[in-house]
């Protein structure tokens, strides 16, 4: 059994956030991390719509889990259900926020729907089953995730804007080196493992 | 074993229960959050368009046979959309950004394809661009006009026929190849008379690594499919008496040669010399056509001018740049109207020379290709 049935949830938050960094220590989501990671404030605009669909899709699908799958036994279900309730998440939040808020459709909309395919977002549903988290808990991993990725993807897009004047090797121009850079702010986040950890 | 029926149906009952739920709530938001009606596009104040709302401004436009220049198809990269939106298009988005300049973003003007419809809009639109199709076309001919111009005739295919005013240009599609991995568009001069309506001719120089030329250099062959939009531009004759000078270099020769083929059809006859530089013998082209419009028009005359002529080129006529060969034929200047078509700094020193002479600015027309 896992030990994170009584893990608080300002720990799981941290964690989530710094030592089980889901970009950085789980490498999921690189995609877009690669994609977007040109300019920090879309960078920021997508980190922030990161974290309210996993945080969101997180407490829809702890619900569907624990309220329809595991009475019908249909836990083996869960992937495809876990897709399927995102991206029609996604699309209904894309479609009030065009509506209703100019403003959070400039801010966020826009990034919405490359969030759809995001493997992290899957992977945080995934993971609050396997450690078994309850739902409170569940919305502390899920924003916690979420933070991490945003402190994540600015912390790339400061690092490549910084060095966009710079002379880079042919072949490594774009998304080799930014596959480095990654590569060396990964094992700075190895650091803080000991801290706290999340199985 | 006892295979588990129950356990069959409910797991199908399920998971379409939650896809069906889900779908149900998209429709249901769809037609209502997503429903912004039909929407009134206003056009210069003139025009008054209803179009369904919701959609990118770009594709109502489009929809409504009002083509905008637009390179990359509306995905937002090549920024050519542009269009002055008076009122109802909201905040510049983030995905419009990279594209606008200030200048730009206080004239409200805005990236078509970005831009959905919400509410009911006003626009300015050029009205030139009214008349702007996207045309199929064929390679009919490709020409050597000099060692490194080439002459391409495009005969067109569907719409089978072009309107357009002398001096104009179109934009042609470049396919992706070596050099680019997403197909581009580059803006080329009609170097044809606007009454041949079923094909037209553009002038192209081969420029090193130039994408466009490249292609139509290395790649381009006779019966090859060329998609081309247009047509654009204001490089025209105004309509007056003035006497005329035209100035060009190399390949811009191309939108004034439609000019004086169409002056020639239409039987205009008044003093115009065109002045021609090029650096020497073999960079010059269409001297034979020149001559057989000289004939045609009593009072037009062509100088063309060597900068760099050879010792083989045998050269008798005018030599050095054109801002001090014009001073030679020019005497009085007070109603000469002058067009120009270059590079961007040869345009700036023919302005100046012209200026000199007394010409003032609101009479000096140019197209600069830079």
């Amino acid at each position: 059994m896992s030990g994170n049935t009584g893990m608080g949830i300002f720990a799981i938050f941290f964690a989530a956030t710094f030592t089980s960094n889901i970009l950085l220590t789980l490498y999921l989501g690189m995609c877009s991390f690669l994609a977007v990671s040109k300019q920090i404030k879309t960078a920021f605009g997508l980190g922030l719509a990161v974290i309210f669909v996993m945080t969101s899709t997180s407490i829809i699908n702890w619900m569907i889990y624990q309220w329809l799958l595991i009475p019908f036994d249909l836990e083996y279900l869960r992937y495809i259900v876990f897709i399927v309730t995102i991206a029609a998440f996604v699309q209904l939040v894309e479609m009030v926020i065009e509506k209703t808020s100019e403003a959070l459709y400039n801010a966020l909309g826009i990034f919405l729907p490359l969030i759809t395919v995001n493997c992290a977002i899957l992977g945080v549903s995934l993971f609050m089953i396997i450690r078994e988290y309850t739902l409170t808990q569940s919305v502390a991993f899920g924003a916690g995730s979420g933070t991490g990725w945003l402190i994540a993807i600015i912390a790339m897009a400061g690092i490549r804007q910084k060095i966009e004047k710079n002379r880079i090797p042919k072949g490594l121009e774009g998304a080799g080196i930014a596959l480095i850079i990654a590569g060396i702010m990964s094992m700075a986040f190895m650091g803080f493992t000991g801290m706290i950890g999340l199985n | 074993m006892d295979f588990a029926w129950s356990e069959f149906f409910t797991s199908i009952l399920i998971v379409s229960g939650i896809s069906g739920i889900l779908a149900t709530l998209m429709v249901i938001a769809d037609a209502t959050i997503g429903n912004y009606g039909e929407l009134k596009i206003a056009i210069n104040k003139k025009k008054e368009l209803t179009v369904e709302g919701g959609q990118p401004l770009l594709t109502a436009l489009k929809n409504k046979s009002i083509f905008i220049p637009s390179a990359c198809g509306g995905r937002g990269s090549c920024g050519l959309c542009k269009l002055k939106v008076d009122s109802g298009g909201g905040d510049i988005l983030s995905t419009e950004l990279p594209w606008l300049d200030d200048k730009e973003k206080a004239e409200k003007i805005r990236l078509s394809c970005q831009l959905k419809v919400k509410q009911n809009m006003e626009l300015t639109i050029p009205e030139e661009l009214f008349n702007v199709k996207e045309y199929k076309t064929e390679v009919s001919s490709i020409v050597n006009l000099t060692h490194d111009i080439k002459e391409i005739t495009l005969a067109l295919l569907e719409p089978a026929e072009i309107e357009f005013k002398a001096g104009q240009f179109i934009q042609m599609e470049i396919p992706e190849y070596d050099l680019t991995d997403e197909p581009v568009y580059r803006a080329y001069s009609i170097a044809s008379a606007p009454s041949m309506k079923n094909s037209i001719k553009l002038q192209i120089k081969y420029v090193p690594d130039g994408i466009s030329t490249t292609y139509v250099n290395r790649h381009m062959k006779v019966k090859d499919k060329v998609i081309v939009n247009g047509p654009y531009g204001d490089f025209c004759l105004r309509n007056n008496n003035r006497e005329l000078i035209f100035m060009a270099t190399g390949s811009g020769m191309a939108p004034i040669y439609s000019i004086l083929l169409d002056m020639a059809e239409k039987g205009v006859n008044k003093k115009t010399t065109f002045f021609f530089g090029c650096k020497e013998k073999r960079d010059l082209f269409l001297t034979e056509e020149m001559k057989d419009l000289e004939r045609k028009m009593t009072g037009f005359k062509f100088v063309p001018s060597l900068s760099r002529p050879r010792e083989e080129d045998n050269w008798q006529g005018e030599t050095g740049r054109l801002n001090t060969v014009i001073k030679k034929y020019l005497s009085d200047t007070s109603e000469v109207e002058a067009y120009l078509c270059a590079g961007t700094s040869v345009i700036e020193s023919y302005k100046n020379a012209l200026k000199e002479m007394g010409i003032p600015e609101n009479r000096i027309f140019y197209d600069d290709f830079g």
